[in-house]
């Protein structure tokens, strides 16, 4: 079995759109959310949403690639573009080497509904041109980085609702850890257009804090009222040790376990014991004690009942050792398909630079969030061990555990 | 034929296909010019119908070779002169 190592991270998200970005808004527990008056005209009962500028990709990409890229592509694209540079891997070395691509993605909902726009106006087919159908399908992020990219690996998108971002990372964790790869390009791209999230509106799942936007994603918290989505993209490179030592990559940290399970329960609904399953088969495939894990970014997302019963699961395994918690997503909202991946981010630029980030607004316990070890300000610490947790609609979960290099 | 169905037609395509004015002139190759692919041929297609109100048939552009007859197809096709 090969050990898995990460040798470069990209990023583009609300609280940054790199990776020094969000390293000092992280520190700052900086939040990224806002109020959109377009949501709101367009008729959601909540506005609130993490928000990114599309990037001017005009001088980067030729028209050809520009063409195909919906919004969460061209995040992609930046996020993957900024890993690579880390881990200084160039065209020539995409070329010449079976490099892959796994990418989270689980819609695409802004060329989907303007091409329908488009043909039942005019009733032609015709005028949609070329670029909508690479646009419209679920794999978009993968066949437009693949090309760019010029990627001659494994390379399919996974969907599996908020936790595709995570899934993606874990297979490609898989893939190298059994020999099939050598080096692997995952991710996550969430798109973050008024037409993307209105079908988790209708079914009141955000915050409506709308006065206060900074506070209104408030994992953990007793007076959670909802998530606040969110998006962008975020790239993680995986890596054979012996691949990343070969080239002299600078190795950041070793993926050394992922847990997965499935609910087999409500569509929506949480269960404590899906996640719980989850969280110790990613211990058993690390072959590590709870003890050892330092930090936990957890999933919780701001919502009721699920934010309750991650509480209850990672208690149930960690309620001895205590390890810190934080979630994220208190300062970026959730960022859904690209979540997962995100997060293995933002926890290793912590571990690198030796703090843990705050989960923001967390002001009250509840009776399930109580026992957890919750990091309400900025921590500098040294840690060596952390755990990310996602799941997702369906009943999808995934832990991944990564660990601060050391031969 | 109206110059400014040419200017048009010009204009679209400098802003579609991202190649320089100077570049399109009535003898040039409309392929190689606009660098066109089987993809390419698509939006031509897309962008006459919705600015010229013609649908170009793909196998009509085994006639059409060079700018000049792309202005006369469209010339002798549109239907929207009087929005020009």
């Amino acid at each position: 079995m090969n050990r898995v190592v990460i040798t470069g991270l990209g990023i583009y998200s609300c609280i940054g759109s790199n990776l020094e970005e969000v390293k000092r808004s992280l520190y700052a527990g900086k939040s990224g959310i806002i109020y959109s008056p377009e949501r709101k005209e367009f008729g959601y009962a909540s506005a609130l949403t993490g928000y990114v500028d599309r990037p001017n990709l005009k001088g980067q990409l030729d028209r050809r690639a520009r063409l195909m890229m919906p919004e969460q592509a061209e995040f992609a694209y930046v996020s993957a573009k900024e890993a690579m540079q880390m881990a200084n891997i160039d065209m020539d070395y995409l070329e010449k080497n079976e490099v892959g691509l796994l990418f989270g993605n689980d819609s695409s909902a802004k060329p989907v509904i303007e091409g329908v726009d488009i043909v039942r106006e005019k009733n032609d087919t015709m005028l949609l041109g070329s670029g909508y159908v690479f646009q419209t399908m679920n794999s978009t992020v993968n066949m437009n980085l693949a090309t760019i990219f010029k990627i001659r690996g494994i390379n399919f998108t996974i969907s599996a609702a908020c936790a595709s971002g995570s899934h993606a990372i874990g297979l490609g964790y898989m893939f190298i850890k059994n020999g099939l790869q050598d080096c692997i390009v995952c991710g996550g791209a969430q798109e973050v257009n008024v037409y993307s999230m209105s079908y988790f509106d209708s079914i009141a799942a955000f915050s409506t804090r709308e006065t206060e936007p900074s506070k209104a994603s408030r994992p953990f918290d007793r007076d959670r009222d909802g998530l606040v989505p969110s998006g962008g993209a975020a790239s993680v490179i995986l890596e054979s040790l012996e691949s990343a030592k070969r080239r002299g990559a600078n190795i950041l940290g070793e993926v050394i376990g992922y847990g997965f399970s499935s609910n087999g329960s409500h569509i929506s609904n949480p269960t404590v014991e899906g996640p719980a399953k989850s969280l110790e088969k990613a211990l058993k495939d690390a072959g590590i004690q709870p003890g050892e894990v330092d930090y936990i970014n957890a999933h919780a997302t701001s919502t009721k009942a699920g934010d309750s019963s991650e509480a209850r699961a990672i208690n149930s395994l960690f309620g001895s050792s205590r390890p810190y918690v934080s979630s994220t997503k208190s300062m970026t909202g959730h960022e859904c398909w690209m979540a997962g991946a995100s997060e293995i981010v933002y926890s290793t630029l912590m571990m690198q630079n030796n703090f843990i980030a705050p989960n923001i607004n967390f002001e009250n316990p509840d009776e399930d969030t109580a026992p957890l070890n919750i990091v309400t300000s900025t921590l500098d610490h040294e840690f060596d061990t952390f755990l990310s947790n996602s799941f997702g609609f369906g009943g999808t979960n995934s832990s991944l555990i990564v660990r601060k290099w050391k031969e | 034929m109206d110059s400014k169905i040419i200017q048009k037609i010009n204009n679209l395509l400098v802003e579609e296909f991202e190649v320089d004015a100077e570049s399109i002139t009535p003898e040039a190759s409309l392929k190689d010019t606009l660098d066109l692919d089987s993809l390419d041929y698509i939006d031509l297609i897309a962008i006459t119908e919705a600015n010229f109100g013609c649908k170009v048939k793909p196998e009509d552009f085994h006639s059409i070779a060079t700018f000049g007859d792309f202005y006369n197809y469209i010339d002798a096709h549109t239907k929207v002169k009087e929005l020009v």
